[in-house]
C-alpha cells in the first residue's frame, strides 16, 4: 500500500464497479466528480460493534471492519482487489530454500503514541497472534513459525519450520502494534491513518486523523462507526442522514427503500460469504457421498436465492467464491434435479427416505433459508426438523462439540477451503487425498502450484458433495449521493475508509 | 437488612437461571477456525472449565466486596460499564416518568370528577386502549412519524460525546421519553383515577363539603393528601416498571442505556455483565420501593405508628 497507487486503483476499482456492476440508477460520474471535503467526518452505520478492541481476544468481525488498515497495519495488507501488498514492509527477500524470510522495515513510521516503529514491535506483534491464549484467527496458520530474530531496528528474520507460500498473506492479518502498548482491548496504538478517538460501547466508535502518518493522508477528517442491533433501525438512520454509508447490508428489504432513488447509491461488489448447509460427514446418512449428492441435488438454489436477495447474489459449486485464485465453475456438478436425486437415495438405500434435525442459527436468512430447505427435502421424501439456536450455542454446540446432523452457517472469510482440509473441523469432512492436497499446496513453491492443488482440492469437494453450498451472499454497499471512494468488496470484513470522498 | 437478603437472594437464584441456558461465554470469544487449544483458552478465561460450584464461589466472594468483576467478552470493569450506562438509563426514566405523572395525575382527576361528562369518558377509553398497546409498538410509530418522515428527532443513537451536548442528548431521549411516558400515563391515569373516585365518594368529603367549603377547596384541602397515599405506592412500582421497560425501549432506539447492555450480555452468555445489570437493578428497584414507603408515611401520619418495627 504506497498509498497512492493503490488508492488511484481503489478508485478505479470503486468506479469499475459502479459502472458494471451496480444495479443503482444513479450516474456514476456525477457521484465521482464531485469536490471532496478533506475535513469531512464520514459516518459509517454497521451491525457490527466490536466485542473489545483487539483482534487476539476474540473481537470479532467488527474490529477487522473499523480498525484493519485504519488504526492498525500490518507488513503487508490484503486489498480490496484480493491483493498482498507490502505496506510496512519495504522490501524482503527469501531464502532458496524457502524457509528464512528477512524483511527490511519502512523508515520513519510512528505509532500513535509517537514511538517509531522498530523490529521489535513487528516480533512482539507476530508473537501475540500465534501466543497460546490468543484467540486470532491466524493463529494455525502461522503456528510453522519457527523464531522471529531482530538484528537490527529495521529488519526482521522470520524462520519457518516448512515453507509457506501463504506468510506474505498471512501476515497480512497481524496487526502490528506497539510492543509498549498495555491495555489493547480498550485501547489502540497503531501506525494506520486514523487513531482512535473515542469508544462508547453499545453505541459509536469514532477515529480521528493522525497527523503523522507515514502516508498520504486520508481524504477525509475522520471516521464515525454507529453501531446497529438490527437492519430497520440502520436503514432509519440512513434515510434520515444520521450516517452516510452501509458497508454490508445485511437485510434484503431494505434495498428497496434504497435501490433507484436519486438520493443514494447501492453498489454490488464480489463477496466472499457463502452460505451452507454443513452436514456432520461423520455420522450416517451424512458419511455417503450418494446422499450428499441427492440432498444437493433436490435444492433449487437459484429459486432459493431469488426468493431472499432478488437480483443480487450470486450461485456457486463448492466453497471457493470467484475471488479466489483457484475459483472453477462447479455449478454443474450436482445441478438442481429432483428426479436424479430421487434415484441417488435409492440407490442409497435410504428409498423410503429418512429425517434429520438441522440446527438454525436465530438470525437472518438462516431461518427462512431453514423452511425453504425442509419444503425442497420433503419432495425427495426427507424430514427436516428445524432447530433455532443462538450464535453462542452455534459455537457451543456445533463447533465446539460437534453434538450435530446438520446445520446452516455463514462462512465470511476468503481463501478458507482449507477447512476442508482439517478432518477435526466441526464439519469432519475426511478426506485422505484433499487434506494431502491442502498440506502441500502450502508448502509450494510457486503460486501456480499452489493453485493448481487447490483448484484440484476444490474439484475433489464439489463432486464429493462435502457440504451444500447454497449460493454466494451479495456484498452490497449502500451510501448517500455525496459520498464515494469506498471499498466495494469488504474483502474478509475489512473496510478502508482513508480514501472516502465526502461532499457537503 | 431485609434489602441485603432480598438482594443476595436474587443474585443466588439468577446465578443459577443463567447457567441453565444452553451456551458457554466461551464460545462468544472464539471464531470459526479456532483451534481446539485456543478454544480450551477461552474456556480458561472465563473459567468455564471450572465447576459450577467453585463459579459460584468465586462470584460470591467478588460480590461480598461488592466487586462486580470483569465483562468475559469486552475485558472491561462491568462497575464501569454500567456507570457509563446509567448516564442514558437513568435520565430516560426520570423523565419518562415526570412526563406521564405530569400527563396522567391531572386528567385522571378529570376523569373522575367529570366522569359523567364525554371528556371524562373520552379520557377513561383511550387510556384503557394505552394499556394495551405494546411499547415497541409506540416506539416505531413515532419513529416512522417524527424521524423518518417529518424528521425533528432523530430516529435513534445517542450522540457519541453523551452528555458533553446536552442539547443533542436530550433530541436523543425525545422520542424515547415520550414512548415511554405514552405507554405508562395509560396506566397510572386509571389509578389517580380510581384513587379519586375513592376520595370524591367518601364520608369525610361529604362532611367538609357539609361544613361549608366547596368542592374543589374540599379536594385540594383533604382529598389530595388522602389520595396521594395509594397513589405514592403505586407510582413506586410504576418507576421501578419503567426502569425495567426501558429494556424494549433502548432497544428499538438503539440506546447505549442498561437494558441493551443485559440483552446483549444474554445474548454473549457474557455473566459478569448479566449478573452486574441485574444487581444494580434489583437494588434500585429496591431502593425506589423503600422511598415509596418513607414518602406514604410521612403523608400519611397513620402509617407511622402503624408500621414502625416493621422494617424494611
Amino acid at each position: 500500500m504506497t498509498t497512492t497507487p493503490l488508492s488511484s486503483r481503489l478508485r478505479a476499482h470503486a468506479l469499475a464497479a459502479a459502472a458494471f456492476m451496480t444495479l443503482s440508477l444513479a450516474a456514476p460520474m456525477a457521484i465521482f466528480g464531485q469536490e471532496g471535503n478533506p475535513d469531512a467526518i464520514v459516518r459509517i452505520g454497521s451491525l457490527y460493534e466490536p466485542q473489545n478492541l483487539d483482534n487476539t481476544a476474540g473481537a470479532g468481525q467488527g474490529v477487522t471492519e473499523a480498525f484493519n488498515g485504519n488504526v492498525y497495519e500490518g507488513l503487508f495488507a490484503l486489498t480490496d482487489d484480493g491483493d498482498v501488498e507490502p505496506v510496512l514492509v519495504e522490501d524482503y527477500e527469501i531464502s532458496e530454500d524457502g524457509l528464512t524470510y528477512t524483511f527490511t522495515l519502512r523508515e520513519g513510521v510512528t505509532f500513535h503514541s509517537g514511538e517509531p516503529l522498530t523490529a521489535e514491535d513487528v516480533k512482539f506483534s507476530i508473537e501475540r497472534v500465534t501466543a497460546p491464549e490468543s484467540q486470532s484467527s491466524r493463529r494455525s496458520s502461522l503456528a510453522g513459525i519457527e523464531s522471529i530474530e531482530t538484528p537490527d531496528e529495521r529488519t526482521v528474520v522470520i524462520t519457518l519450520a516448512d515453507r509457506s507460500i501463504s506468510l506474505p498473506y498471512n501476515l497480512s492479518y497481524v496487526w502490528i502494534v506497539n510492543d509498549a502498548a498495555t491495555d489493547l482491548t480498550s485501547t489502540a496504538d497503531g501506525t494506520g491513518p486514523y487513531q482512535l478517538d473515542a469508544w462508547r460501547r453499545g453505541s459509536s466508535l469514532s477515529l480521528t486523523r493522525f497527523e503523522d502518518y507515514w502516508g498520504e493522508a486520508p481524504a477525509n477528517g475522520g471516521v464515525v462507526y454507529t453501531y446497529f442491533t438490527e437492519a430497520t433501525a440502520q436503514n432509519n438512520a440512513l434515510l434520515t442522514g444520521a450516517i452516510d454509508i452501509i458497508p454490508s447490508v445485511q437485510s434484503p428489504d431494505s434495498l428497496a427503500l434504497f435501490d433507484g432513488n436519486p438520493e443514494f447509491v447501492v453498489t454490488e461488489g464480489a463477496s466472499t460469504t457463502k452460505e451452507l448447509l454443513a452436514y456432520n460427514n461423520r455420522i450416517e446418512p451424512f458419511d455417503n457421498v450418494q446422499v450428499r449428492k441427492a440432498l444437493a441435488r433436490a435444492i433449487n438454489k437459484e429459486r432459493l436465492l431469488q426468493s431472499i436477495w432478488g437480483e443480487y447474489g450470486t450461485l456457486i459449486g463448492s466453497f471457493v467464491p470467484p475471488t479466489d485464485p483457484w475459483y472453477v465453475d462447479l455449478t454443474d456438478v450436482d445441478p438442481y434435479d429432483p428426479e436424479s436425486a430421487r434415484q441417488l437415495l435409492e440407490e442409497a438405500g435410504y428409498g423410503e427416505g429418512f429425517s434429520f434435525t438441522l440446527d438454525t442459527p436465530n438470525y437472518d436468512p438462516h431461518p427462512i433459508v431453514a423452511q425453504f430447505v425442509q419444503n425442497e427435502l420433503a419432495q425427495i421424501g426427507v424430514t427436516v426438523d428445524i432447530n433455532i439456536i443462538t450464535a453462542n450455542e452455534w459455537y457451543t454446540k456445533i463447533y465446539q462439540a460437534q453434538d450435530f446432523e446438520a446445520t446452516l452457517q455463514e462462512h465470511v472469510n476468503h481463501r478458507d477451503i482449507v477447512f476442508y482440509g482439517n478432518p477435526d473441523f466441526y464439519w469432519g469432512y475426511n478426506d485422505p487425498e484433499v487434506v494431502e492436497l491442502i498440506a502441500s499446496a502450502e508448502a509450494s513453491e510457486t503460486v501456480d502450484e499452489q493453485v493448481e492443488k487447490l483448484t484440484e482440492a476444490n474439484r475433489i469437494i464439489a463432486e464429493d458433495a462435502a457440504s451444500n453450498w447454497l449460493y454466494l451472499y451479495p456484498q452490497i454497499v449502500v451510501s448517500t449521493a455525496n459520498v464515494s471512494g469506498y471499498p466495494v468488496n469488504g474483502l474478509n470484513s475489512q473496510f478502508f475508509a482513508y480514501d472516502i470522498v465526502k461532499s457537503e | 437488612m431485609i434489602l441485603l437478603f432480598s438482594l443476595a437472594i436474587a443474585s443466588a437464584v439468577l446465578f443459577v437461571l443463567l447457567r441453565l441456558l444452553p451456551g458457554d461465554p466461551a464460545s462468544s470469544l472464539i471464531a470459526v477456525g479456532a483451534d481446539p487449544e485456543q478454544i480450551a483458552a477461552a474456556r480458561r478465561q472465563v473459567g468455564s472449565d471450572l465447576p459450577l460450584f467453585e463459579q459460584f464461589l468465586h462470584f460470591a466472594t467478588n460480590l461480598a466486596r461488592f466487586d462486580l468483576g470483569v465483562s468475559f467478552v469486552s475485558r472491561t470493569s462491568v462497575a464501569a460499564e454500567i456507570g457509563a450506562r446509567l448516564t442514558v438509563t437513568v435520565p430516560l426514566t426520570l423523565m419518562a416518568f415526570a412526563l406521564a405523572v405530569v400527563i396522567a395525575i391531572p386528567l385522571g382527576i378529570l376523569s373522575a370528577v367529570k366522569a359523567n361528562t364525554w371528556y371524562g369518558a373520552a379520557i377513561s377509553t383511550v387510556s384503557q386502549l394505552g394499556i394495551a398497546i405494546p411499547v415497541f409498538w409506540v416506539g416505531i410509530l413515532l419513529v416512522a412519524v417524527f424521524a423518518v418522515n417529518m424528521r425533528v428527532f432523530p430516529s435513534g443513537g445517542f450522540p457519541p460525546g453523551g452528555w458533553s451536548d446536552p442539547g443533542a442528548a436530550l433530541r436523543a431521549l425525545a422520542l424515547p421519553t415520550i414512548t415511554i411516558a405514552i405507554v405508562m400515563s395509560a396506566s397510572l391515569l386509571r389509578y389517580v383515577r380510581s384513587a379519586t373516585q375513592d376520595v370524591v365518594d367518601s364520608d369525610y368529603l361529604r362532611t367538609a363539603r357539609a361544613l361549608g367549603s366547596g368542592f374543589t377547596e374540599a379536594l385540594v384541602r383533604h382529598g389530595v393528601r388522602n389520595g396521594a397515599v395509594p397513589v405514592v405506592s403505586i407510582l413506586g412500582i410504576e418507576l421501578a416498571t419503567t426502569f425495567l421497560g426501558a429494556v424494549v425501549v433502548e432497544r428499538v432506539f438503539t440506546l447505549p442505556g442498561l437494558g441493551s447492555m443485559l440483552l446483549l450480555g444474554i445474548e454473549q452468555r457474557d455473566y459478569p455483565n448479566v449478573q452486574g445489570v441485574l444487581f444494580i437493578s434489583t437494588l434500585i428497584v429496591l431502593l425506589v420501593g423503600f422511598a415509596a414507603d418513607i414518602i406514604q408515611r410521612l403523608i400519611d401520619p397513620r402509617l407511622r405508628g402503624a408500621r414502625r418495627g416493621e422494617g424494611q
